[in-house]
């Protein structure tokens, strides 16, 4: 088990990725604690979205590696899932299941115990209020988009990983995004990963690649 | 190009809380619940299997028509290998389809942030058996009706047709998690499923042959116990391969 109040500091060594002859990063290096937030921004192409899923441990690094130190542990992120929230425009949930199925099914394989009431609050927390019992197919690209935000954050992750964080979303997604860092700083890392200028006002640091 | 980038630390102020792990059973009964439910609206695998095992056992049916034995000696021989012939394909067409549809509507990574990859294992596992179970089912019905099939130990038949299922689940689970990212699932997946499924298809159908004659329990206790065997063999190293499978 791992507290919350535990130290967290996420340090990225060295990963190179390669897509056969194509390199797409060349030994990229940094360290994250808890509290901060990085912007990871480039252009399309640039890696962003490959790096992330490395530090989420759904993709393995050509060179390198990434650790997660968590109290006295030091853990690769395979081994480190519950600590690990993803949103990206790849990450894709059940369609064929509503809403409130598919975040039931996520808390109970995750070992989450929460009623119904529990998934509505957090619903109702992505600005999906009333609409639980829907089936995803039925969603829109915004809905889906912050449906992805509830999946993420159903198990508090201390590191929350952000591909496109505001990619489909109208005026009160971004309103949600910006919550969602917020809230995140007083317990955890978030990781953005962008080529929108608008969101690097997110970070307190900012990693350019492609150049 | 080596950015890197500096951090500083910071207090934290969270609740205390911890992280819950889910136990092991419970989270594969999650994921074989999700399969069902997900099965039970799409009917995307039990439609192809169903009608995969109907047109089969229709076609044996209007080609040879009736066997009897007067018309062969080796019938009951016969008789158990078009049945297994006919489960064996029927299972080819659906068994692959938990871990492909994971992949075709790109939910893997869903999945595989959230859930211990034994416990994917062991919900597939289970998914698959219930979805064989149906298709024997219907299979060995259809086929005893439609051949006018004598069973001279419906129990002992049974008890093969289990422990045949078992075993062809143990087997097939994983090779479904092996293509599931391949460009031809469909022909790899038989192509690799079937030399891991020749001993069983061969004591399955020597059990069940002895099974339709008639003869008793003493007869396929051999038979019976290959198919443990295997099942217990090929379930042990599926579950230690398949973390490398998922993770890789």
């Amino acid at each position: 088990m791992t507290n919350v109040t535990d130290y967290l500091c996420l340090t990225v060594s060295n990963v190179a990725i390669e897509y056969g002859t194509r390199r797409v990063l060349a030994g990229i290096s940094f360290q994250v604690r808890a509290g901060e937030t990085l912007v990871v921004a480039g252009a399309n192409g640039s890696g962003k979205s490959s790096l992330l899923r490395v530090i989420c441990g759904l993709q393995r690094p050509t060179r390198g590696e990434v650790t997660i130190e968590v109290g006295n542990a030091l853990l690769r992120p395979v081994d480190a899932l519950p600590l690990l929230g993803w949103v990206a425009p790849d990450l894709q949930l059940y369609r064929e299941l509503t809403a409130l199925e598919n975040l039931a099914f996520f808390a109970a394989v995750r070992g989450i115990r929460c009623t119904r009431a529990d998934l509505e609050a957090l619903l109702a927390e992505v600005g999906l209020d009333g609409r639980g019992d829907d089936l995803l197919a039925a969603y829109s690209s915004g809905m889906t988009q912050r449906l992805r935000y509830a999946y993420a954050l159903l198990h508090r992750p201390r590191i929350l990983a952000l591909d496109e964080p505001t990619v489909t979303f109208d005026t009160r997604g971004v309103a949600l995004v910006e919550q969602v860092v917020a809230q995140q700083r007083q317990h955890g890392i978030t990781i953005i990963a962008t080529n929108d200028p608008r969101e690097e006002r997110f970070g307190d640091y900012i990693l350019r690649l492609g150049r | 190009m080596d950015p890197h980038v500096s951090s500083q630390s910071i207090s934290e102020t969270s609740a205390p809380a911890t992280l819950p792990a889910a136990p092991l059973l419970t989270a594969a009964w999650a994921v074989f619940r999700k399969d069902l439910r997900s099965e039970l609206r799409t009917r995307y695998a039990l439609n192809a299997i169903l009608l995969f095992a109907v047109s089969t056992v229709v076609a044996i049916s209007l080609g040879m028509g009736p066997l009897t034995v007067s018309r062969n000696a080796d019938l009951p021989l016969i008789q158990a290998a078009l049945l297994w012939v006919a489960i064996l394909f029927a299972a080819f067409t659906g068994l692959s389809r938990a871990f492909v549809q994971e992949e075709e509507a790109r939910t893997a990574a869903a999945l595989r942030l959230s859930a211990r990859p034994t416990a994917i294992f062991l919900g597939k596992l289970l998914f698959n058996l219930a979805l064989l179970l149906i298709l024997v089912g219907l299979t060995t019905v259809l086929f005893i009706v439609m051949l006018r099939v004598q069973v001279g130990n419906p129990g002992l038949l049974a008890a093969l047709l289990l422990a045949g299922s078992m075993g062809l689940v143990a087997a097939t689970t994983l090779v479904a998690a092996i293509i599931a990212r391949a460009s031809v699932k469909g022909a790899l997946f038989a192509v690799l499923s079937f030399p891991l499924l020749v001993p069983l298809l061969t004591a399955a159908i020597q059990g069940s042959a002895n099974a339709l004659v008639g003869r008793g329990w003493e007869s396929s206790i051999g038979s019976l116990q290959v198919l443990a065997g295997y099942t217990i063999a090929l379930f042990t190293a599926s579950l230690f391969l398949f973390n490398m499978v998922w993770e890789s």
